[in-house]
């Protein structure tokens, strides 16, 4: 079976797998990293949004073989060690405000605001409820609102 | 007011002699183990006269009885590193019922809430019915014997700590985990966790702490699991690591209930990459394969002919045209005035974000599943009777939960992949793809509900509400219930959905005669109890119907309320979002506001909503998605008499506004010749982001009855209503079809051969 190399929560990683086998299941079901999780496997719940260099990205749609081994993917695991802390803001603001219930969608979601606080702070303008409108990240038990004061609070220590 | 009768809990000083005296036992361990052998209903205020069989005995009421026997089998657990743990009978999906449980502990014990461990019970079959977690009843049963159980043990730790410190018990206190004697002298529960242990069982009577005093209960306290779900680190079934699991996905038919015929390549699939193991089960043709990609490709590849399914044929048409012939007469008009009208409630899907899951490895002589179960007895039984065990070599782990909406009171993975184990020889980690939980899984059925009220003058005469509905599957042990306890219900010999339906509805206005009835069809599909089961629907026509009644005699809607509603409390939440919402304020043309009320499980809620129907904002471009009306904002208040933790009801309440917000307005599951269209989360448009109000507010009202009321789904019924209400306002029509957008197919369906999509490829493009 072909090799694949690629760079996983700040280590190099090498598997053996099929090309075409989506980076979700090469996280969950070779490496054993749970913390994305599957909603729906096409693209569209973004449970199992993760950073891929930096940006937010969804494994169920990336077939394994089009990573390079330069390329650093980052999962809710390895969130918090971007910024060398035991949490990251936004995994704090999320913790201030209780946002979670089930959980389950939860790490998609920390991983979707971080990328999102991120981009338009390069735009140089604050975070709107326009912006907010935009997460596509489905929440079953309905946590949107404490989702949304999370992120404008988490964007305020990013 | 012929309904305005009250339960007698303690009274409001707390100090009713007797009345927080309980019995509990310590047991035979080699550290502390208290255990509470019953707890009291002091609330069921049977023998006062009154037309609402819900105001002598509701649903919650039936299950907590039921559950008394055997609730003294709960343990709270005293370790030597100071931490306290209990196993709930329950199963936590999100509800926040861990975290309640932990603050119950912590309040009688006097132990900080971060050393109370508390884990998910396995099934456990000599508990009966005490293990079956549904109709917001947990916190409702639970209260008085978990409290129990941990005053017992707050009791032997300070005897222990007596004879160590050489006081008397009365001049020590227990603080913080810590028992102090009157000069300062300590020590921590955790060195007395084996010397206050008992060498025999042992019955003991305790004193649970006043109300008063409480200090942890009622306070606002964050999950007990947060951390673990903001790292990633919360287990869900799908993340355990079970030797040998490998992923296991399901070929399903393309109709509702199709059964396989025949499979024209299994040998083929069976050497595809990655692939195991082909097996034919019940439900389809299993597959195994060492990622779950490998196991959609093999799903895909399949060549399977199908026979029919149990909704062949049927569309949205053919099943109205069902429930319209079901339809029980409302009767001869009144020669009085009245108002009546008609509801239309589509199917909608109760799936929740984590799909139908479970670990099997089922052995020649045992098995073992894990999966998270709200009926966790009636599973480990079914799957015993399945597999040809005996129910004692079946072990049924009850894992964390991702959500369930009523979806976990059934087992359907769990049975899958207990066949498929055994089948195959091998464990087996079995998942449902998401087209799989859209088309096959359990949806809340579909319904009409008729009201007629008729008045007379500014005097209510009677209120007529005929809901007539595909029949939900209540199979999962709610019945078992129901059975043992018929002969005391107050409502005759009646079948158990319409036993449900009138042990969870009530008309809480002053409304002359009111009857409601159930009549229920077709049992042809996979349905099951949504969250909140009938209440949104059978309140929201009735709420609408206010409304109308309202119009009709020249009243606002919130003063008719206000003045037909029965009791204080109901109307103190009304006047409470009012107030907070402004209610009454100018809004432009195409805004409006709603207000609903609805009480349940001993609870009262009411709903302000404020709503955008302009085009444009209906019109609004989302990508895959629905726009729709806004709701731009939602007050909500909240009242379940005592709140065990503010914070996790808070939280609640704001799903069950998302809920009904998705009920009133996008989400609804479409039948087309014998299958649902929706199969993904871009075909069945639960709220997102885009339709939440960006301004939203909970108010939780201060202790009234003293006694925690259900929560878990209390708010759905008053926001669905609200939201509808108000967009009848905006609109100037009202909606008698839900949700309002189900005549409008927003979305392409996906092929039902192969069952399942193909993950997309092109991940890279997307990213942000």
């Amino acid at each position: 079976m072909p090799e694949h190399t690629f760079r996983l929560n700040g280590e190099q990683v090498t598997v053996d797998v099929a090309d075409d086998v989506r980076l979700l299941w090469v996280l969950r079901d070779v490496l054993g990293v749970t913390g994305p999780k599957y909603g729906c496997g096409i693209n569209v719940c973004k449970a199992c949004t993760s950073h891929l260099n930096g940006r937010a990205v969804n494994p169920c749609a990336i077939p394994v073989k089009n990573l390079k081994p330069s390329d650093e993917v980052t999962t809710i695991e390895g969130l918090a060690a971007t910024v060398g802390a035991d949490l990251h803001p936004m995994q704090q603001a999320w913790l201030d405000e209780d946002v979670a219930q089930c959980g389950y969608c939860q790490p998609g979601q920390i991983m979707a605001a971080v990328a999102l606080v991120r981009k338009i702070a390069e735009e140089n303008r604050e975070i709107t409820d326009t912006d907010l409108d935009t997460i596509r990240n489905v929440c079953r038990c309905g946590t949107y609102f404490r989702i949304r004061e999370a992120i404008k609070a988490g964007a305020e220590k990013m | 007011m012929t309904g305005a009768e009250r339960s007698a809990p303690a009274g409001p000083d707390g100090r009713v002699v007797g009345r927080r005296r309980f019995l509990g036992y310590v047991l035979a361990a080699p550290i502390l183990v208290a255990a509470a052998e019953l707890g009291t209903a002091p609330r069921a205020a049977a023998g006062i006269p009154s037309p609402e069989p819900t105001a002598l005995l509701d649903l919650n009421d039936v299950m907590t009885a039921a559950a008394l026997p055997t609730s003294g089998l709960i343990t709270v657990e005293v370790h030597a590193d100071g931490t306290v743990s209990f196993a709930l009978p329950r199963a936590e999906v999100g509800q926040g019922i861990t975290t309640s449980t932990a603050v119950l502990i912590a309040e009688e014990l006097d132990v900080p809430l971060e050393r109370i461990r508390v884990s998910l019970a396995d099934a456990r079959p000599e508990l009966l019915f005490n293990q079956l977690t549904g109709a917001s009843n947990t916190t409702v049963s639970t209260y008085h014997p978990i409290r129990v159980a941990a005053a017992v043990a707050r009791g032997r730790l300070l005897r222990a700590a007596a004879i160590e410190l050489g006081a008397a018990v009365t001049d020590l206190t227990l603080k913080a985990g810590v028992v102090t004697d009157l000069v300062g002298r300590s020590i921590g529960i955790g060195a007395l966790a084996e010397k206050a242990a008992s060498m025999t069982t042992q019955q003991v009577s305790v004193e649970l702490k006043p109300r008063e005093k409480f200090t942890v209960i009622g306070a606002p306290h964050g999950r007990v699991d947060a951390l673990a779900a903001v790292t990633g680190r919360k287990k869900f079934a799908m993340d355990l690591d079970v030797p040998d699991a490998r992923p296991t996905m399901v070929c399903r038919p393309p109709t509702i209930n199709g059964k396989v015929g025949s499979v024209a390549n299994a040998d083929e699939v069976r050497g595809m990459p990655g692939v195991t193991d082909v097996a034919v089960i019940a439900t389809g043709v299993a597959v195994r394969a060492q990622t779950f990609g490998q196991c959609i490709d093999a799903v895909r590849a399949l060549r399977v002919d199908w026979r029919p399914g149990t909704a062949e044929g049927q569309s949205d048409e053919s099943v109205l045209a069902q429930l319209k012939a079901a339809e029980p007469p409302l009767g001869l008009p009144p020669l009085t005035p009245y108002v009546e009208e008609k509801f239309t409630f589509h199917f909608r899907g109760n799936s929740a974000l984590e799909p139908n899951c479970a670990v099997a490895d089922v052995r020649s002589d045992r098995a073992e599943i894990w999966a998270s179960l709200k009926s966790p007895i009636v599973a480990k039984e079914t799957i015993a009777a399945t597999l040809g065990l005996p129910p004692q070599a079946v072990t049924v782990h009850v894992t964390e939960g991702g959500g369930s909406f009523g979806r976990k009171l059934f087992f359907d993975a769990a049975l899958e992949a207990a066949e498929a184990s055994q089948k195959m020889g091998k464990p087996v980690k079995l998942m449902w793809h998401r087209a799989d939980d859209c088309r096959q899984g359990r949806a809340h059925p579909m319904a009409t509900s008729r009201v007629r009220i008729d008045y007379l003058g500014g005097t209510v005469l009677g209120y007529k509400q005929r809901h007539t509905s595909v029949a939900t599957d209540l199979s999962h042990g709610l019945g078992e219930v129901f059975t043992a306890l018929a002969a005391k219900l107050p409502v005759g010999d009646i079948g158990f959905s319409e036993t449900f339906f009138q042990l969870s509805q009530s008309t809480p206005y002053e409304f002359g005669v009111s009857t409601r009835l159930l009549n229920e069809t077709n049992k042809g599909f996979n349905t099951g109890s949504m969250r909140n089961v009938y209440s949104p629907d059978v309140t929201c026509a009735r709420e609408l119907m206010v409304d109308r009644l309202a119009a009709t005699m020249g009243k606002d809607p919130r003063r008719f309320r206000h003045d037909f509603l029965h009791e204080d409390r109901s109307r103190a939440v009304l006047d409470k979002v009012a107030e907070a919402g402004d209610w009454g304020r100018a809004m432009p043309a195409g805004t409006a506001q709603g207000i609903a009320f609805h009480s349940e499980y001993h609870s009262v809620s009411a709903a302000l909503v404020e709503i955008d129907c302009r085009p444009e904002t209906v019109n609004r471009p989302i990508r895959d998605g629905v726009a729709g009306p806004r709701v731009t904002k939602a007050v909500f208040a909240v009242d379940v008499g005592l709140a065990v933790n503010p914070r996790g009801l808070e939280a609640q309440m704001m799903g069950c506004v998302m809920d009904g917000i998705a009920q009133a307005l996008t989400s609804s599951l479409h039948l087309r010749d014998g299958y649902f269209l929706e199969a993904s989360w871009d075909n069945y448009f639960y709220t997102r982001q885009w339709n939440s109000p960006p301004d939203l507010r909970i108010i939780v009202m201060p202790t009234t009855t003293g006694e925690p009321g259900g929560a878990g789904e209390l708010g759905v019924a008053a926001s669905m209503a609200a939201v509808a209400c108000a967009y009848g306002r905006a609109t100037g029509t009202m909606p008698t079809t839900f949700p309002i957008n189900h005549g409008t197919l927003s979305f392409t369906p996906k092929p039902t051969v192969p069952p399942v999509p193909q993950s997309p490829t092109d991940g890279l493009n997307h990213a942000y």
